[in-house]
């Protein structure tokens, strides 16, 4: 057995800090008077601004730890700084929401920050073993909040469909990591990558288990064709779960994809990248078109997100330095503009229920001028328009495309963006472009937007993401650029 | 390696002018923020589009015509890597285009003074945005900020036409952002083509000069082309003007004809051309034929309209016709024409929309039948619409004649049968305007509009500057030509890049029916 040193442990600090609250949480939930559980949300959030702080701290420093289980690096780092704000964010969201839906439970944190802790430790993991934990840790917290709204038969679908596929997907993705195991003798991505070099060319084994991981991720990260809980859990699910599994789910598992697949299988590249490119552009294409005859926002956001799972793959597809820095800026600026858009979607009340039909986006315009601007905003971002962040997120990734002479695939994502400006345009032209009166005797009718201080803060911090990320990408981008694994 | 004072100058006493036209619009927009008043709102969008329209006068008072170098240029690094500047400059092919769009736009916050009842605030918002982003598109020289400002125009004039236009709106909005969105997205991919092919530059003056294999230069000129056609419009990608033209508020089609679809002609000229020398001369067949079939499809869609708007509109995609015939024959006069038609095709058709939305806030109606018999109650208003009638259709004393007959010299002098073509085109424009001006101005008046009252003064206000640039470009062209001719004369240069190509093509040209033994 190895020594755990100090060095280590410091290394997992953040990780640390913010698997700790999660427990203090569920701990002092039933100590705590109902009438201050918001104090339990403030621990979080303080939690969360250590841990940013913290991992903002060790930005740039490298250290394997735990024998080469875990690494501390800068890839690491910007994958973790991501998702801590991303967990904020949706801490404070949820802050709101929760109250309008009637859900008002302090573990709702707890499993907001035991699923953060899963994420750290999935893009953090050097061992196929460990980033297993770290997928299991985030995904199970998930399952749960899905069927946050117990009453709900909406959302207690979406928790039991979740559960059910997502176990299956897990199983293979085991399956998967143990054949690996069973024709390289080691589970972690530097022994792996060594024992791959040992085996002959095109060994059936392998690619079996490199197919098998592909269906495990692609199903986290919801590409085609492991999409199909997508829609129905991101319907189902309260809508601040939903962002949260939309923007932080996916960018996890996209770095515990391109991790593994970069270290290592980087030396079977040839072998995998046929495969990813079929499965993205089938993510591409379905996601788009479908999108398009959603009448159910959620359900709408649920199809685009897999469209932009299939953009961010073209990064993986290229599997360069490019790619790899392409992947961390769509799925970084793709947050911002996703959550903001997720965050508008739970301001809108159609009675008691939550406003999620498109229809009750009419007129939006004309009754809350500040909420059909910046809804305005994340769709024209979505639909990649300049100047805005989805623009500077696209052209890192067609950028990738060309410069390793991929062109035609950069031109059928191109195609496929136009189509998706259909669907996006479609949300500002109901909210701008159709009366509130229009619309009544239909769901648009009754329909208001409740506003609270948290839920503006969030909505601010988004659009001036979305807009600030969009004309001033410089800084991020070379932060995205230097934290690049080292390629092999 | 070309060096950086080689190709840009700034000498002025403002060193940063450009930016100050391009970004004034902007601030206006964030001044409005401290007004609540809608009336005080729009003499905030006034004054500011008048304050910006005076600093571009600075721009023509300070623009040295003797030189083809980029003047009032600005350099700043935006991003590092890939490296993507924010560069800036004007030569004698954008000077008139940024002047066209500053001039254009205080008239078109005239003109929806009364016009626009509701959002008037966003209304105003939408517009000055537009003028950052249409003078960004005439001054960029980075590809990506030039991609940026161009893709940016969409989001307001798709607000422009679906929020404040006509009863089928939300239709022609969204055809005209698919459209465009379609044709420009192809660019994007064409730009980093050239990024990667072209010695990893945006800068568009270096790239001007990279030569590239025929099988490239073919693509990127369909992906350009893909992009700049539909702005043109190019018969067959024209169908969305018509939509969105009818559709669009007064200020919305004044900004669409005069300034927007400019910029598909600027985009061949300041692209097409220089970058991909080579195939632009290969296919110059297919973009002439094309160009033919506009100018003759354009004036005979125009004959059958009885919506005024829907007229003015399928005679604009037979005057851009002539823009991009004027393009494609590479020489001097050609392409000094067509620089010259676009400038007179924003100022005589932005005239005849603002005519048109003059008639429509009386009669409420735009076809031609509503509006008869003007003449007698409109004096004034009469007077406007026949001289631009007159100006549209060509006739001599007047801006278009100037212009139709440079790109009628240039493209006779490499193929007589071109030209015969496009004079058709030329003919037909008679027909259905003075058939237009006929039956409004000297038609029967009916009940409703024997009753109208006459243009007062802010909207005689909105037409007599540009019937004054009428007459002035039709009798004193020069002025207008002279800051053109060290452009043009780079921009063929630069095709030809030493290599005596542009005789190829001419010859090529003249084995055409109809060309020169």
């Amino acid at each position: 057995m190895t020594v755990v040193s100090p060095g280590d442990l410091l290394a997992i600090l953040p990780e640390l800090l913010v698997m700790t609250a999660g427990c203090l949480v569920l701990i002092l939930d039933p100590l705590t008077a109902a009438d201050r559980k918001d104090r339990l949300a403030y621990l979080s959030l303080a939690t969360l601004g250590a841990a940013f702080v913290t991992s903002y701290w060790f930005m740039g420093l490298t250290h394997s730890a735990f024998s080469g289980l875990y690494i501390l690096d800068a890839y690491g780092t910007f994958w973790k700084l991501l998702l801590i704000l991303v967990a904020a964010l949706v801490i404070l969201l949820a802050k709101a929401h929760l109250k309008l839906e009637e859900i008002d439970l302090a573990e709702f944190y707890a499993f907001i920050l035991l699923s953060l802790s899963g994420m750290m430790v999935m893009v953090s993991g050097t061992d196929l073993l460990v980033i297993y934990l770290g997928l299991e840790l985030m995904s199970i917290s998930l399952y749960v909040m899905a069927g946050f709204k117990r009453f709900e038969r909406r959302s207690l679908e979406a928790s039991a469909k979740y559960f059910i596929l997502g176990s299956l997907s897990s199983g293979i993705l085991l399956y998967g990591i143990s054949l690996l195991f069973g024709r390289t003798g080691s589970t972690t991505l530097a022994g792996i990558r060594e024992g791959i070099g040992g085996l002959p060319a095109g060994d059936p084994v392998l690619l079996l288990a490199v197919i098998l991981l592909i269906v495990g991720f692609g199903f986290k990260v919801a590409a085609v064709p492991f999409h199909m809980w997508t829609p129905d859990v991101y319907e189902g699910s309260p809508t601040s779960v939903t962002a949260y599994m939309a923007v932080a789910s996916k960018a996890a598992s996209f770095g515990a994809f391109v991790r593994v697949f970069m270290e290592a299988l980087g030396g079977i590249k040839a072998d995998w990248q046929m495969v990813l490119l079929v499965v993205c552009i089938a993510t591409m294409i379905l996601g788009n078109v479908v999108a398009i005859v959603q009448t159910n926002i959620k359900r709408m956001l649920a199809y685009s997100s897999i469209a932009h799972a299939g953009y961010a793959l073209i990064g993986l597809v290229v599997a360069d330095a490019a790619g790899v820095a392409g992947v961390m800026l769509y799925l970084a600026l793709y947050a911002f503009m996703n959550l903001g858009a997720f965050t508008v979607v739970t301001m809108l009340r159609r009675g008691g229920l939550e406003g999620d039909e498109i229809d009750d986006f009419t007129g939006l315009a004309k009754r809350n001028k500040w909420a059909a601007l910046v809804m305005l905003l994340f769709m024209f971002s979505l639909a990649g328009i300049p100047p805005t962040a989805g623009f500077i997120a696209k052209f890192y990734i067609f950028m990738a495309a060309v410069g390793a002479q991929m062109t035609w695939l950069a031109v059928l994502a191109v195609i496929f963006a136009a189509v998706s400006a259909y669907f996006y345009i479609r949300v500002v032209m109901v909210m701008y472009m159709r009366d509130p009166g229009e619309a009544a005797g239909t769901s648009g009718y009754g329909v208001r937007l409740v506003a609270s201080p948290a839920v503006i803060a969030v909505l601010l911090v988004t659009a001036a993401g979305v807009v600030f990320l969009g004309i001033f990408p410089d800084q991020l981008v070379q932060v995205a650029q230097s934290a690049i694994l080292p390629l092999r | 390696m070309v060096l950086m004072q080689d190709v840009i100058l700034n000498t002025t006493a403002l060193p940063h002018l450009l930016t100050l036209v391009i970004f004034l619009p902007v601030l206006g927009v964030a001044m409005m923020a401290m007004f609540r008043d809608e009336t005080a709102v729009k003499h905030v969008a006034f004054w500011t589009a008048g304050l910006e329209f005076a600093l571009s006068l600075l721009l023509y008072a300070w623009f040295d015509p003797a030189t083809h170098r980029m003047q009032f240029a600005e350099v700043v690094q935006w991003i590092t890597a890939p490296p993507i500047r924010y560069a800036v400059g004007i030569d004698g092919i954008s000077l008139w285009l940024i002047l066209l769009t500053t001039l254009l736009t205080p008239i078109c916050v005239v003109c929806s003074w009364t016009a626009i009842k509701t959002r008037v605030r966003e209304f105003m918002i939408t517009l000055l945005v537009m003028e950052t982003a249409m003078v960004g598109v005439f001054c960029a020289l980075d590809f990506v900020l030039f991609y940026v400002f161009w893709e940016a125009m969409l989001v307001p004039m798709y607000l422009l036409i679906g929020v404040w236009g006509g009863p089928n709106r939300i239709y022609a909005a969204v055809k005209f952002f698919l459209y465009t969105l379609a044709g420009s997205l192809l660019l994007l991919v064409a730009i980093i083509v050239l990024f990667v092919q072209g010695g990893h530059t945006f800068d568009i003056q270096a790239l001007s000069r990279v030569p590239h294999s025929d099988t490239l230069q073919a693509w990127l000129f369909w992906a350009f082309f893909a992009a700049f056609a539909v702005k043109v419009p190019m018969f067959p990608f024209h169908t969305w003007l018509p939509d969105a033209h009818v559709e669009a508020p007064t200020a919305g089609s004044v900004i669409l004809a005069s300034v927007l679809l400019k910029m598909g002609a600027y985009g061949f000229l300041r692209f097409s051309l220089p970058m991909v020398p080579d195939a632009a001369i290969r296919f110059t067949p297919v973009v002439l034929t094309l160009s033919l079939i506009a100018i003759l499809y354009g004036a005979y869609m125009a004959l059958a309209q009885n919506d005024l708007k829907k007229l003015i509109a399928y005679s604009s995609v037979s005057h851009m016709g002539f823009v991009t015939l004027g393009i494609f024959v590479f020489n001097t006069q050609g392409v000094e024409g067509a620089l010259l038609q676009m400038l007179n095709h924003g100022i005589t058709t932005g005239g005849l929309f603002l005519c048109v939305g003059l008639a429509y806030e009386r009669t409420h109606s735009r076809l031609i039948a509503d509006n008869g018999g003007l003449a007698k109650p409109m004096p004034r208003y009469a007077t406007c619409l026949v001289i631009l009638s007159l100006s549209s259709l060509g006739l001599p004393g007047t801006n278009s004649f100037v212009g139709e007959f440079l790109v009628l010299v240039g493209s006779f002098l490499v193929n007589k049968t071109v030209a015969a073509v496009a004079t058709l085109g030329i003919i037909l424009a008679a027909v259905y305007l003075l058939w237009m001006v006929q039956r409004i101005v000297f038609g029967v008046p009916t009940d409703k509009t024997a009753r109208l009252g006459d243009l007062n003064w802010c909207e005689m206000a909105t037409l007599v500057p540009l019937v004054i640039l009428i007459f002035w470009i039709g009798f004193f062209p020069n002025p207008f030509l002279t800051p053109m001719h060290a452009s043009v004369a780079h921009v063929l240069e630069l095709m030809d890049r030493g290599k005596d190509l542009l005789p190829i093509a001419v010859g090529a040209l003249n084995g055409l029916p109809g060309g020169q033994p």
